[in-house]
Order: structure tokens, then C-alpha cells, then sequence
């Protein structure tokens, strides 16, 4: 690497450079008091040295104008650093509309990824420069953090539950990827790589991966395998079981009167307990597929549900233009960013 | 001038709460809170160089990238061990159990302290809570981060986790009752004359940090409770796999663990109050500011346990208002570093080793803060958790913080605990080479972090070695550091001077009675007609800046 000691990271993202002005902002401030302080405290300290053992200074009350001005100024200041870091917060977590999904699982000691398109990669990840990407990510085991410190971003991979990251590349090369919560005993080994390639690059790749069916097309192979097809039909018409097509990111009425969104996380709920949250109108006849489907076939047959279509729901892997959606969302929205799909 | 021959010199008397009694027993069943006081100096003082140990372990596993002087298991290991000694075992007990103990009766003129049987049984739940803890150590250790973050410390670590949970769920018993001992006291033992506004801010520092020692400890004490219990009996609580919430976890582990951060280092604030003002000979620059200040830190201290979980998948609305709360707590603490700053204006400074780790303390404490800031911006604080910035701020709390009030307390009241001065040459080039070995192990940290070098790391890409050969090249200069006061406190006991009443000519209660005290502190009940830190007579204080009433009437 370079021969002189970097301050900031590798800046390979569009959130890249706006963290680093705000971690430059926070510097600034606090080199500035630091200084501040330090330099008040060093001059007091000399110039009002004792000088005779018996001295005693003057003793002063207080001032409340003092205290009322350092404690508005530096709560000013912190406000400044609140809302900056509030919004691009917001920008972070807001999983972005006609991104390319890739679904990632966290195992104890490694990252499992696959693309929509099929292609299974194991610590690495392909991804095409300036195109938006979004990772949909769980664990099989324990929590991990999918950390790639020149993207500036990162996101816990919990059990039980769909995180997601979005991160939009912005320079071609490979970027260091880190498992960032703690994980166990190879937790230091649970590393990768992120290598980011021109779009021409990428197709090349990916043409030169195929083999791997994709997703969707192996979810519906365990589709008919497990046996859904019996109840919810063989494109998940419905039957004795709720109808599963159109059904993403839609609200889906439950026994006893709540409601809950349709996604990833309820699909999986509702595949592994499926007694937990009942659709109105169906018994509690549907058998647990809890420990007979991993972690890997439960995104398959999810990429497999997200795909059926169904009523006003767009087909294909882009669950963007559903109506529940809301409408197309701007940059300065300040809509719902939810990074965690209950 | 005056005013300093004024105080009372007492008369001196061979008879102290040292040699007042002999024998093992006699230390073993006293009530006396100083000498229980010393009881966990001695096993704090243990626990803190296991913990350094530790450290050092750390340290030189992370001078190269490769994981080779240490497996991978031991390392998670040490630095889990670490954490837990470190913080449940030395820094919450630290000041309030030691200090604390000793000085708050003496500083508000009672002879003991509330409940003396209580004080001493929270002692012996100390020392059951660190022999079942060290049990867990020996016995093969625990390797789940001090943090038990589920459901690896539930279903998936190979450890003793449950008797390491069973140690930090008694030492907590201990922490609440020491808490409960001093509200009561200080309610209701103060010297006639000693008004709430007349308390050092000692008193008032550590009046905070008892509220959150009896407000959170429950919950950390349940949170384990129900880890054991998911662990031995696999009933589904944070475990998804058994229908449980890893995420409640955290925020159930949060909920008492970010204030525990305040247990830490309120006291230590309460410290460098004293060791400013008497130091300075002057009184604290907008005293009732930097009291509040304390009861707001204890109040809001509990409202920003979700500022840990800014990656996880906690609500982003529930992530922006903890956000907010987190910059609004380090509010109190600013006030607190321009009023420590303020009280040095037109002051008499001495160069005496106590004050040096006061003045040591504001400038990390204000660099520990300000990175906290950090942490409390969202954006940044996605990049920055889980990366050696983090380790790089606790520790700038943690060590230049509460260690450093610690050290300097240590050395300011060491002349009233043992009767002897300590070698001030000695101890001033200490605390110079502590500061120096301090900075040099932590600073590099911050860069590295940015850099994304990810905490708990047992081997770590090339390009972050620089930072690491500091970091450690700086801990052995810290380590060498803390051994040196360790030696020179030890051979003082023998051989350093003896002290007198009042070897700082200060004008504190503790400072009015012999050194070291008669077992009953005073003979005679002190009548407190000062304010705290009153060198000089009151016609003489001089209002800058007049504002409001407040000024007028002082």
C-alpha cells in the first residue's frame, strides 16, 4: 500500500466522501476544543502558578452568563452534528428502488452470497460500478455485521431476521469486506473481498458463472418438493392455504384483526412457525417446516414468492412498483427508511 | 494566610482506625467503613493487575497481523476476561468503593456510614461474585466478549458463560447495596450545618452515581438471570431458534451498561472537583452548575442505551432519538469541563502529583467526550461501531477518565488512608509517564478505526500494523507506568513520612481530623458553618459577570 499513514479509508461508494465530511466536521470541532481547552488549561496553569506557599486567591461566585453560553453553544454545535448525521442516516438506510438483489448468509466462519441471476460466491462479492446494489442478509447461527469499511457502511446479519445494506460502488477494485460483530473463534477470519468491476467487466463475469439455477427457479422446485403446491397452489393461487402470489410487500389481514406487511421476515415466520400469525379465514393446519429448510432454501422459496405475480404487483424480482410502496421516493424524502424487514 | 491557620489543627493521638485493633479478625468482621474501605483496595488493586495482564496480552498478540503468539480461542478469551475483570471488578467498584467508602462519612462529618453490617457484607458479595468469576476463569474461561452479546453466548459458545454470569450477578448485589448506603447516608448523616449546597462535589458526584447503581443494577442482574436461564434450560428468550429476540438482548444489556459507563466515571468527576478546587485554593467555579450537572448525567444516562444498536435492526426513528438524547447527555459533561477550566482562573496552582492527574483527567476526559460525539452521529457512528475507534473512546472515558480520578484521588486522600506521604518526586514522574503511555496506546487506535479496523480481531490485514506497534509500544509504557505508584504506595505504608492532619492546608472536613482518622472519624461532631472549598471569608467573593439573582445573593 502507500508508504505514508492513510487517515481515511479507501473511498469506493456514494456514501463514501459524505461520512468523511461529516467525520471531518466532527474533527474539526473537536481538534478545536481539544485545543481550545488544552491551550486555556496550560496557560491558567502557568500564569497562575502558586508562587508563594501560603497565598489565597481571590475566591469568584460564578457567572451564570458563562453558564448559560457554554451550555447553549456547545448544544448548538451538537445539534449541527445531529441533524447532518440524522440524514445521511436516512440515506444509508433507505433500501433503494430497482436495486440489484443480492441475498447474503452469515455463517460462523464465512459469507455466503448469491446473485438473482444464480451465481453463488463464497467471501466475495462481484458487484457492477454505479449501479445500485442491495444486499438482503440473515445468519444461519449468531449475529454478524457485514462491514465494508471503503463503502462506509455496514448492517448486523441477525438470525431469525432480513437486514438489508444498500451501497452504490463508485470506483473499480477490490475493498476489503469484514465480519464487524463479534462471532466467535475464527471471527478475524470471517473476511473477504468486494471487487467492484466496470459494468462490462461484471456481465463478463457473469456470463462466465452460469450453471447455479437461480433463486427463484430453485424455490420453485422446493415449492413443489415440500409440497406447498397442495394448498397454495402451484403458482400460490391459493387453496386451503392464503394465496401467496402478489403477495410481497402487501398487507395481509390476520385471524383475530391485525394486520402485518407481507415481508421477507413474515414469509419466513410463517414458513418455520407458521402458527404464529394465521390469515384470516384459514385454520392452523399448516405443518412447521422448522429444521427442514436451511437458511439458503428459505431465500429461495422467498425469491420465489416475491416473484409470483399477483393482483396490482409488478413480476420479477423488483417488488418496487407494488402500492403499498407509496410513491417513487426522492433523495430528500423524508419517507419510511426501514433497514429491518420485520 | 489567615484563613488557612485559622482551621483547627486536632490533637494528634497515637490511637487510629489502623492500630486500634490487630489481627486478622479484627479486619475480617469490622464495620468500620475505612477499613472496609481498604478491604477493597487490596482486592480491587488484585483485579486490576489481572485485568493489566490481560491487556498486555493483547497488546503483544497485536504487535504483528498474523494471530501467532496467541490461538484464536485463547485471544477471545483474554479479551473477554479482560473486559469483565476490568469493568465489573475494577472500574465500577473502583472510586465509590474504595474512596467512596473512606471519605464520604468523613466529608459530611458522620462517623460511619449508614448501614456499617450492610457496607461490610457488600464486600464479602464482592469478593463471591470475583472468586466465582475467577473460578470461571481458571476453569477454562469465557470467550463471549464482556459484552454476552446473544445467541452465541446462549447456544453457540463453548464456555464457562454461566459462571461468569453468576459472578457479575452477585458482584451486582454488592454494587446495589454499597448505592443504597450512600443515599441514605448522605440524607441523612450530615455534620449539623452541613447543607446540601454546603456538600463537597465529591459527595454529590457520588450521590449520582448511587441512583443509577441501584436503578440499573437490577437490570443487568435479570438480563443475566435470563441469559443463565436460556443457556441451561433452552427456553426461548433471545435465541431465534428457540422463538426468542437476539436484539432484546442488547437492549436489555444496554439498558444498564451505558449507565454503568456512568458509574464509572461520575465519581472520578466528583475526584477532579475536589483535587481542582483544593489544588487551586479556590472554590468551584459555578458549584450548583457542576452538582446538577452530575443528577442530569445519572437521569439521561439512562435514556441512551440505543445508541449501541445504531446497526442493528433497532427502528431508525428509535435510532435518531437516542441519537439526539446521546448529544444531550454530553451537555452536563461540557459544563463540567469549562467550570473545572473557569476555577483555575486567578488561582494559586500547585504542581502536586494529585492535581497533575486532575489536569491530566480534563484534557483526555475532553477527548473521550468529544469522540463520543462521534458515536452519537448516526451516519459516522455506522462506520465507526464495532472498529478500534470505539475501543479507542471507552478507553479515553474508561482510562483517562475514571482511572486517572482514581489515581489522583488515590494520591490526594493517600496521606489521610495510611498516615504517610508518598514520594512526590516518584509520583509525579508517574503520572507523566502514565499520561504519555496512555496517549501513545489509544490515539493510534482512533485512526485505525476510521481506517475500519474491526474490534475483537485476533488477526487483522498488514496496513493496520503501524497503528498496532504504537498502540503497543504506548501500553508498555502504561503498564510500566501503573507498576511504579503500585511500589512506591506499598513501600510508603513503611517507609514514607508520616503525615500530618492536614498536609495540603485545605479546609475539608476529612482534612480536620488526625491521619489517619480515630476509628469514630471525629471527636466531636463537627458544627459546619463553611460552604465547600471556602479558603477565604466571605465578604470576599467577588461576582464576575452578575446574572440573575443566584449572583447576587452569593
Amino acid at each position: 500500500m502507500q508508504s505514508w499513514i492513510p487517515l481515511v479509508p479507501d473511498s469506493a461508494s456514494t456514501f463514501s466522501w459524505k461520512v468523511d465530511a461529516l467525520y471531518f466536521y466532527l474533527s474539526g470541532v473537536t481538534l478545536f476544543f481539544t485545543l481550545l481547552i488544552s491551550a486555556v488549561l496550560i496557560f491558567f496553569v502557568i500564569r497562575y502558578r502558586r508562587r508563594t506557599p501560603y497565598e489565597i486567591p481571590r475566591p469568584i461566585a460564578g457567572s451564570h452568563k458563562l453558564e448559560t453560553l457554554w451550555t447553549i453553544i456547545p448544544f448548538l454545535i451538537a445539534m449541527t452534528m445531529f441533524a447532518w448525521g440524522a440524514r445521511l442516516y436516512f440515506e444509508q438506510y433507505k433500501p433503494p428502488q430497482n436495486a440489484i438483489e443480492v441475498y447474503v448468509v452469515g455463517k460462523q466462519w464465512m459469507w455466503k452470497l448469491q446473485h438473482a441471476t444464480g451465481q453463488r460466491e463464497i467471501n466475495e462479492l462481484h458487484v457492477p460500478v454505479g449501479r445500485k446494489i442491495k444486499l438482503i442478509m440473515t445468519s444461519e447461527d449468531v449475529i454478524h455485521d457485514f462491514f465494508v469499511p471503503a463503502f462506509r457502511t455496514k448492517t448486523d446479519v441477525v438470525p431469525g431476521r432480513y437486514t438489508t445494506l444498500w451501497f452504490e460502488a463508485t470506483k473499480p477494485g477490490k475493498y476489503h469486506l469484514f465480519c464487524a460483530e463479534y462471532c466467535g473463534m475464527n471471527h478475524s477470519g470471517m473476511t473477504g473481498s468486494v471487487i467492484v468491476m466496470e459494468p462490462r467487466e461484471f456481465d463478463n463475469w457473469l456470463s462466465g458463472n452460469t450453471g447455479s439455477t437461480t433463486p427463484t427457479v430453485a424455490g420453485q422446485q422446493l415449492f413443489q418438493t415440500l409440497g406447498c403446491v397442495s394448498c397454495h397452489g402451484a403458482n400460490g393461487e391459493g387453496g386451503r392455504g392464503p394465496t401467496l402470489a402478489g403477495l410481497f410487500r402487501r398487507e395481509q389481514q390476520l385471524e383475530g384483526g391485525q394486520k402485518v406487511i407481507a415481508d421477507e421476515a413474515y414469509i419466513k415466520e410463517s414458513i418455520t412457525n407458521p402458527q404464529a400469525k394465521i390469515v384470516a379465514g384459514f385454520g392452523p393446519i399448516m405443518p412447521t417446516f422448522q429444521g427442514q429448510v436451511t437458511e439458503d432454501q428459505l431465500i429461495q422459496l422467498i425469491a420465489f414468492i416475491k416473484s409470483l405475480p399477483g393482483g396490482a404487483a409488478t413480476p420479477g424480482a423488483s417488488p418496487a412498483a407494488t402500492p403499498t410502496e407509496g410513491p417513487a421516493p426522492s433523495p430528500a424524502a423524508t419517507g419510511s427508511p426501514t433497514r429491518n424487514i420485520r | 494566610m489567615k484563613a488557612i491557620e485559622s482551621f483547627e489543627t486536632p490533637r494528634p493521638s497515637e490511637v487510629n482506625y489502623i492500630n486500634a485493633q490487630y489481627g486478622l479478625k479484627s479486619w475480617l468482621l469490622t464495620k468500620d467503613h475505612k477499613r472496609i474501605a481498604l478491604l477493597y483496595l487490596g482486592s480491587i488493586t488484585f483485579f486490576f493487575f489481572i485485568g493489566g495482564l490481560y491487556a498486555m496480552m493483547i497488546r503483544l498478540e497485536l504487535l504483528t497481523p498474523q494471530g501467532d503468539l496467541l490461538q484464536s480461542t485463547t485471544y477471545n478469551k483474554v479479551f473477554t476476561q479482560h473486559g469483565i475483570i476490568m469493568i465489573f471488578f475494577f472500574l465500577i467498584p473502583s472510586i465509590p468503593a474504595t474512596l467512596g467508602n473512606f471519605l464520604i462519612p468523613m466529608m459530611i462529618g458522620a462517623k460511619d456510614l449508614a448501614f456499617p453490617r450492610i457496607n461490610l457484607l457488600s464486600w464479602y458479595i464482592y469478593l463471591l461474585g470475583g472468586i466465582i468469576t475467577i473460578y470461571a476463569l481458571l476453569a477454562g474461561g469465557v470467550d463471549t466478549g464482556w459484552t454476552f452479546y446473544t445467541p452465541f453466548s446462549t447456544t453457540f459458545s463453548n464456555s464457562y458463560v454461566v459462571a461468569a454470569g453468576l459472578g457479575i450477578f452477585i458482584n451486582g448485589f454488592s454494587s446495589i447495596l454499597t448505592g443504597l448506603n450512600f443515599i441514605v447516608t448522605i440524607h441523612t448523616m450530615r455534620a449539623p450545618g452541613m447543607t446540601w449546597f454546603r456538600m463537597p462535589l465529591f459527595i454529590w458526584s457520588h450521590y449520582a452515581t448511587s441512583l443509577i447503581m441501584i436503578l440499573g443494577t437490577p437490570v443487568i442482574a435479570i438480563t443475566v438471570l435470563l441469559l443463565a436461564f436460556e443457556r441451561v434450560s433452552r427456553v426461548g428468550i433471545f435465541d431465534p431458534g428457540l422463538g426468542g429476540d437476539p436484539v432484546l438482548f442488547q437492549h436489555l444489556f444496554w439498558f444498564y451498561s451505558h449507565p454503568a459507563v456512568y458509574i464509572m466515571v461520575l465519581p472520578s468527576m466528583g475526584v477532579v472537583s475536589e483535587l481542582v478546587a483544593n489544588f487551586s485554593r479556590k472554590n468551584i467555579f459555578g458549584y450548583s452548575f457542576v452538582a446538577f450537572s452530575s443528577l442530569a448525567i445519572a437521569v439521561f444516562g439512562f435514556l441512551v442505551w440505543g445508541h449501541h444498536l445504531f446497526v442493528t435492526p433497532q427502528s431508525v426513528y428509535a435510532g435518531m432519538i437516542f441519537s439526539f438524547l446521546s448529544f444531550a447527555v454530553a451537555i452536563p459533561s461540557a459544563i463540567k469541563v469549562f467550570n473545572w477550566t473557569a476555577t483555575l482562573y486567578r488561582s494559586s496552582i500547585s504542581y502536586d502529583t494529585p492535581m497533575l492527574y486532575a489536569l491530566g483527567f480534563i484534557g483526555l476526559f475532553t477527548v473521550g467526550g468529544m469522540t463520543g460525539l462521534f458515536l452519537a452521529s448516526l451516519a459516522v457512528d455506522v462506520h465507526l461501531s464495532d472498529t478500534y475507534f470505539v475501543v479507542a473512546h471507552f478507553h479515553y472515558i474508561m482510562v483517562g477518565g475514571a482511572l486517572m480520578g482514581y489515581l489522583g484521588g488515590l494520591h490526594y486522600w493517600w496521606p489521610k488512608i495510611s498516615g504517610r506521604m508518598y514520594p512526590e518526586g516518584w509520583g509525579r514522574f508517574a503520572a507523566l509517564v502514565i499520561f504519555v503511555g496512555f496517549n501513545l496506546t489509544f490515539l493510534p487506535q482512533f485512526v485505525a478505526g476510521y481506517l475500519g479496523m474491526p474490534r475483537r480481531y485476533h488477526a487483522y490485514p498488514p496496513e493496520f500494523q503501524v497503528f498496532n506497534v504504537l498502540s503497543t509500544a504506548g501500553a508498555s509504557i502504561l503498564g510500566f507506568g501503573m507498576l511504579i505508584p503500585a511500589i512506591y504506595f506499598v513501600w510508603s505504608m513503611r517507609y514514607g513520612k508520616h503525615a500530618e492532619a492536614n498536609p495540603w492546608h485545605l479546609p475539608g472536613l476529612e482534612w480536620r481530623t488526625q491521619s489517619p482518622p480515630p476509628t469514630e472519624n471525629f471527636e466531636v461532631t463537627p458544627v459546619v458553618t463553611w460552604d465547600a472549598y471556602e479558603f477565604a471569608p466571605r465578604e470576599e467573593i467577588e461576582v464576575v459577570g452578575k446574572f440573575g439573582p443566584e449572583a447576587e445573593r452569593i
